[in-house]
């Protein structure tokens, strides 16, 4: 699919302004249980330092390298960011480490949302700080109906993820307060914004 | 209203009589750590968010220990830690242990406490994952990100939510084969990698009592491999002691409630524990160590904020002396002052240093993270190929020591030592 554009966010501006329009509609990338932070983004690579702009996109090329080999290409070699813009996963993504380089990772490689069964405690919250994407939450087993390639549309003001070639719905379990911490651009963003912080 | 030592911590800490799981609240931080590969992104944030010229909340409370990639010619791990420099420099941090100078200590987790800065009562977050080690004294320990971190730095503040508690009570005597770790692992197996997911983890019982205060950071620092946001167990006299010797500055610890509601009890009979180890890729991938006696192992590693105190070498010690390794055996103390003890330290009037000497293990590393995490590729212990490898270390995820090939088995400093010695997974009962 090369030469494809990567991901197709759409309403992603308004979604700032008005959450409850903000539809994300993309191919996915389908990984199982326990995926740790290790695998998302391996130690050596930890000499990269997020708030640097290289550095940053760099880490997003290295987004999932530490899979097991038998997975697919997350990023084409020598390209930037990934064909996908939603990851679906199972049980305690993120699990492991507290680098915030794993949010960061994948959210410079172009991921705006995980649809997952469940998050280890510390990615989830690094995954609103940064707001780099929606950590949503489904009690379905996804795997069972998505594959990677797949396209897929999230429906944050309905709650929904939608398999998009065969129609089925599935129920998202409410952000809540996460939403609109995550549609500023992270904790600092949506501080200032609510004014919580002035300057 | 009773409450668990973790809610009266965070209660306090936030100005109020009571605080419930599940609520939200906003609590001051006694201590941020940070280390060489989130310290610089975290500064980043808070001069991005605060300005360029802003000063952290307070100096006092800021520690920064590089460990993780030191003993590297990776350059931009140099560049990391130069920026620690200068931003320590431009704050006037006191407590900044710099590498190449003698105010070195190493692994993070390990010399917090070693320098007073753990104390009984106080809330510590630290931007790595095992910062919930620090339990182990008696404190509210949490791991969190870059972004929150610059929060605490600008602030001395940070939202979070009360964790419920998950209380685990293991009695008995504790037979001398069984260390924290075989503790720690054989409950993480039995709750499941994801079994205290934003849980705390509270241990108590005359075997918790017994053990030594590294041992019990042993157990804590694992907390996190449940899921847990933290692990505790309530200051006793042995952790007073502990403290007391380490710094002058006063606290006030607290103690659960006799009464108080948790979420879920465990209990345990020591005895019935055994030595073990977590099998690839996971800590919760518990298996006796006897059962495993056919994997045939490359490689011995003892080290990290886990296993790389001076009881995890005495206890490796204890294996080793007389006897002769078969496997390449990595040594790397966690800190200064466990490095200092080796030489120090003897049994049967033979120094630590002696016995691995003797023993055939490879020269003891300087201290730092070393290979518990792979790092760069010319980190000392590190894996490139297909080895086998038995580890005191607290993960053993996929890649985790370097190469993707290499499988990694978890288990106590007794185990690793034993199995050391055979080249195959050992349960040190053999040699006891």
């Amino acid at each position: 699919m090369a030469g494809k554009k990567k991901s197709v966010i759409s309403n992603q501006q308004s979604a700032i302004s008005n959450p409850k329009s903000a539809i994300i509609r993309s191919r996915v990338y389908v990984v199982g249980d326990n995926i740790d932070t290790d695998q998302i983004i391996p130690a050596q690579h930890l000499n990269l330092v997020p708030t640097i702009p290289a550095e940053y996109r760099k880490l997003g090329a290295l987004a999932l390298s530490g899979l097991p080999a038998d997975y697919p290409p997350f990023i084409k070699r020598g390209a930037a960011q990934a064909e996908y813009g939603i990851i679906v996963a199972g049980r305690n993504f993120g699990c492991g480490s507290s680098r915030e380089h794993a949010p960061i990772a994948l959210g410079a490689a172009g991921i705006r949302a995980i649809v997952a069964e469940s998050y280890a405690r510390i990615f989830f919250r690094n995954a609103i700080a940064t707001g780099e994407q929606y950590p949503c939450e489904t009690a379905a087993n996804l795997r069972t109906v998505f594959q990677t390639g797949d396209e897929a549309e999230i429906r944050l003001d309905r709650e929904e993820f939608v398999h998009v070639k065969s129609g089925k719905v599935f129920k998202l379990k409410s952000l809540g307060a996460v939403m609109p911490v995550v549609s500023a651009g992270g904790l600092f963003a949506y501080a200032r914004k609510t004014g919580m912080i002035t300057a | 209203m009773s409450m668990t030592i973790t809610e009266k911590i965070l209660a306090r800490a936030a100005d109020k009589a009571v605080v419930m799981p599940g609520e939200n609240i906003w609590v001051k931080a006694d201590i941020l750590l940070t280390h060489d590969i989130c310290g610089p992104g975290t500064i980043g944030v808070f001069q991005r968010e605060f300005g360029r010229d802003a000063k952290v909340w307070d100096r006092e409370r800021v520690v920064i220990i590089p460990d993780h990639f030191i003993f590297t010619k990776d350059e931009m791990s140099h560049r990391n830690v130069e920026g620690l420099r200068t931003f320590a420099r431009e704050q006037a941090l006191p407590y900044f242990y710099d590498p190449g100078t003698p105010t070195y200590k190493g692994v993070c987790h390990v010399a917090l406490p070693q320098e007073g800065h753990v104390r009984p009562g106080e809330v510590i977050f630290g931007t790595d994952s095992h910062t919930c080690t620090h339990g182990a004294l008696g404190a509210f320990a949490t791991g969190i990100g870059n972004t929150d971190a610059g929060f605490v730095m600008g602030t001395g503040k940070l939202l979070i939510k009360v964790p419920p508690t998950l209380r685990f009570t293991v009695s008995g005597l504790k037979p001398d084969y069984i260390m924290g770790k075989d503790i720690i692992l054989r409950i993480i197996g039995d709750i499941g990698f994801e079994g205290a997911t934003y849980c705390a983890m509270e241990f108590r019982g005359d075997a918790i009592a017994a053990l030594a205060i590294e041992e019990r950071m042993t157990i804590c620092n694992m907390a996190i491999e449940a899921g847990g946001k933290n692990g505790i167990i309530a200051p006793d006299e042995k952790t007073l002691a502990y403290v007391r010797a380490r710094t002058p500055k006063p606290f006030t610890p607290l103690y659960s409630d006799p009464d108080c509601a948790v979420a879920k009890d465990y209990t345990y009979d020591v005895a019935t524990f055994e030595p073990c180890v977590a099998k690839p890729h996971s800590p919760a991938e518990y298996a006796p160590a006897r059962e495993l006696k056919d994997v045939k192992l490359d490689r011995a590693y003892i080290g990290s904020c886990t296993g790389g105190k001076l009881t995890d070498f005495i206890a490796a010690a204890v294996i080793l002396q007389g006897k002769r390794v078969s496997v390449d055996t990595f040594l790397v103390p966690a800190t200064q002052e466990v490095a200092t003890g080796l030489a120090t330290e003897k049994i049967n009037g033979e120094a630590l240093t002696n016995i691995f000497k003797n023993a055939g293990c490879l020269d003891i590393a300087p201290p730092s993270c070393a290979a518990c995490l792979g790092g760069p590729p010319d980190t000392f212990g590190r894996t490139h190929g297909r080895e086998v490898v038995i580890s005191t270390t607290n993960r053993n995820f996929l890649g985790r020591m370097g190469s993707k090939d290499a499988p990694i088995y978890l288990a106590s400093p007794l185990t690793v030592a034993a199995s050391a010695v055979t080249g195959r997974i050992t349960d040190p009962r053999e040699f006891l």
